[in-house]
């Protein structure tokens, strides 16, 4: 017997094997098609973007493109002493050509980046080129300004030589490249971003706590009352959820302020005195107290969503075995909504790290988080691959963050409410 | 929740504590949405209660700020509120339509690497706003659509789709398959077969996706403070302005008008939630 005979055919004389295969396969397209507008819409305006970023943060072509000649003579150069005459006569070869084309103030954007000081010295060369005479160019240029006699600015726009650099995320947390290539960070004083870094996840970690603190008993009273009194004070935490972030930060810039009504209320009650009312708006405890009431509706639907579906005979059976009501808490209950607790903890957590708005409006310069530094060198200095690359310093944390997520709680437990 | 007679009296004080700490988090909660309302009637130009107001002088009370909203010469919240509802209405209708027809694929069971496609269009909801903001920027950008209404819808499109994908994923995990296979067998094309038989029944998700998606982009301010030129300015920007410069009273006006605008469509959504869920034949 043939192994043909064996095989069930479909009706067109197919093996059903092979008509299944098929039929799946086109289900399988089927689907997809169904996906693929919102998948490569998404690719190219979203996940492509966010690639460029990462190229942006490590591009450094452009002063690679603006001194090509000098970069050339550079070549032979060990760095120790002033380069020779080749590489004068060449960065001044490039330096006309960049002023023909009106971009050496870019040049001096740029250098001043590496090293400060660049600003000046490059603009009084712009006016003193012009009556430059042609040859011996090391002499002239030096008699500019005594910087331009000085090796180390000669160092640093060798330093800007490679068209890749990792330099961003070095500055990012606060190091760099010295003259000797080694990475060190920079004096104390001026280590701006790592008090940032440090600041936004320690004010992510508080809010995340009080904002635990504060809706686990919520979320538990809303999951044991009687449905009726639970819809009605459900609207206390969907109502926040709904309304503007700006309505919301509004509001807590009118009651934080110094005339306003938090602080009538201590004045009201004794607690301070009227003329010594606490600044709590512009530093971190706005921060701290709009963030918090800002994100409690995140922690508290998981938890609620979570606490719903306990049991109460859990409880009961806990109490009848011998358990004080704590006991039965903390063996029973508390166990049983970790999930909803992990959950509502990364959530808020990652929406915190991220925190843009309201730090920028009640923060003032000490409440002020990682994301607005990405916004300042974004909009005010320009420095975009700057900001690009302090954004994927700040994304791979969340990416980290949510990995954990998705092994304690999965990607589908996501509840909107 | 009423607690049994034989409870012992340290537990009744403990459960006394607890619900004042719940009423303590509920007032933290709500309250200061309720500042708001009282302040935005305010006769004078400070943001705080004037003496007359706790006498509850009606002197004290006017529409001067709400007047001001709607004619105030310099205020731009007539442009902006235009502009903000212009563009919220196209991204819903982009989001809800990209994302319906993609939670459909979705939700099929013949969907290869299910994980990381779901994970992809749903990424803008996890990357925090500011890295989407530089992100879309950039793109934008380079596209020239920055400064641009169709720039602004597009960015609103991809913050507003996960949601809508969300929503509608989760109504069709209890859709019943053989309703749709009957439909086939009856002779019904695809096409027929969704719009009279799917959308109706998954129809509760799709416009809570969509009401999900017209928030986002109606209340979206940190991509849209990247992307927008003085044309584009939306009723977020405008109070993201204000609230940097000056805290005017007209701020509280319109601020309480938004306030109205969530309320009712969380009013929406709840009723919305409500019946997908007798829908699906879920009772609680």
């Amino acid at each position: 017997m043939s192994s043909e005979t064996k095989q069930i055919l479909t009706t067109d004389g197919i093996p059903l094997e092979v008509s299944l295969k098929k039929a799946e396969k086109k289900n399988k397209i089927k689907a997809f098609l169904l996906v693929a507008p919102l998948l490569f819409f998404l690719i190219i305006t979203y996940v492509f973007p966010i690639g460029d970023m990462l190229f942006r943060s490590v591009d450094d072509k452009m002063v690679t493109q603006m001194l090509p000649k000098t970069f050339k003579a550079m070549e032979n150069w060990d760095g120790q002493e002033l380069p020779d005459e080749e590489v004068f006569a060449a960065f001044h070869e490039d330096f006309i050509k960049l002023v023909e084309d009106k971009r050496e103030g870019k040049l001096s954007t740029q250098l001043n980046y590496t090293k400060n000081g660049f600003k000046s010295i490059i603009k009084k060369l712009r006016r003193k080129s012009k009556s430059f005479e042609e040859g011996n160019y090391k002499e002239q240029i030096m008699s500019v300004h005594k910087r331009w006699a000085d090796v180390e600015y000669w160092r640093a726009i060798q330093r800007r030589a490679p068209e890749f650099t990792g330099q961003k995320y070095l500055k990012g947390m606060d190091m760099y490249v010295n003259e000797e290539g080694k990475i060190v960070s920079v004096e104390e004083d001026r280590r701006i971003h790592r008090v940032l870094w440090l600041r936004t996840l320690e004010i992510a970690f508080f809010v995340t706590v009080f904002c635990f603190l504060m809706a686990y008993p919520i979320a538990h009273l809303l999951a044991t009352l009687p449905m009726k009194y639970s819809n009605l004070l459900m609207i206390c935490v969907l109502l926040p959820f709904w309304t503007s972030l700006l309505v919301r930060t509004a509001s807590w810039m009118i009651l934080l302020q110094q005339q306003g009504i938090v602080n009538d209320f201590f004045v009201g009650i004794g607690l301070v005195a009227d003329d010594n009312r606490p600044e709590m708006m512009y530093n971190k405890t706005g921060s701290y107290v709009a963030m918090t009431q800002i994100l409690l509706p995140f922690m508290v639907l998981p938890l609620y969503s979570v606490m719903k579906t306990i049991s109460p005979s859990l409880m009961r059976a806990g109490k009848s075995l011998g358990g004080t009501p704590f006991v039965a808490f903390w063996k029973v209950y508390f166990p049983l909504t970790i999930p909803g607790i992990g959950a509502g903890c990364l959530l808020v957590f990652i929406l915190a790290i991220g925190y843009y708005i309201t730090p920028a409006l009640v923060g003032g310069a000490s409440g002020t988080l990682i994301s607005n530094q990405i916004a300042f060198h974004m909009k005010s200095t320009l420095d975009w691959s700057f900001a690009s690359a302090m954004g994927l310093m700040l994304l791979s944390g969340v990416l980290v963050i949510y990995w954990l997520y998705n092994k304690i709680v999965g990607i589908d437990n996501i509840k909107l409410g | 929740m009423a607690l049994p007679k034989y409870t012992e009296p340290h537990y009744r004080i403990w459960h006394y504590i607890y619900l004042t700490i719940c009423g303590a988090v509920f007032f933290f909660l709500i309250a200061p949405l309720f500042v708001i309302f009282p302040l935005s009637f305010n006769a004078e130009e400070f943001l705080s209660f004037s003496d007359g107001m706790k006498r509850l002088d009606p002197d004290a009370f006017s529409l001067r700020w709400y007047k001001d909203m709607i004619y105030g010469t310099k205020n731009p919240w007539g442009l902006a509120a235009k502009n903000s509802f212009i563009i919220a209405i196209f991204a819903t209708i982009g989001s809800v339509i990209l994302g319906t027809v993609a939670a459909l694929g979705l939700s099929s069971r013949h969907m290869p690497y299910k994980g990381l496609i779901m994970a992809v269009l749903i990424s803008p909801m996890i990357v925090p706003l500011i890295i989407s903001g530089v992100a879309i920027f950039f793109f934008m950008a380079k596209a020239g659509l920055a400064a641009t209404h169709t720039g602004i819808v597009l960015a609103h499109i991809i913050l507003g789709t996960p949601f809508v994908v969300i929503t509608v994923t989760a109504t069709l995990s209890g859709f019943d398959h053989s309703v749709t296979r009957a439909a086939a067998s009856l002779g019904s094309d695809p096409v027929n077969t969704f719009m009279k038989i799917t959308l109706p029944l998954i129809l509760p998700g799709v416009i809570s996706g969509g009401l999900f998606a017209f928030v986002t982009s109606f209340d979206e301010v940190v991509v849209v403070l990247f992307l927008a030129g003085l044309e584009n300015t939306t009723i977020p920007i405008q109070m993201w302005t204000g609230l940097r410069e000056q805290l005017s009273p007209t701020i509280l006006a319109v601020a309480t008008c938004l306030i109205i605008l969530s309320t009712l469509i969380l009013v929406t959504a709840e009723l919305l939630r409500r019946r997908s869920e007798r829908l699906r034949g879920i009772n609680r």
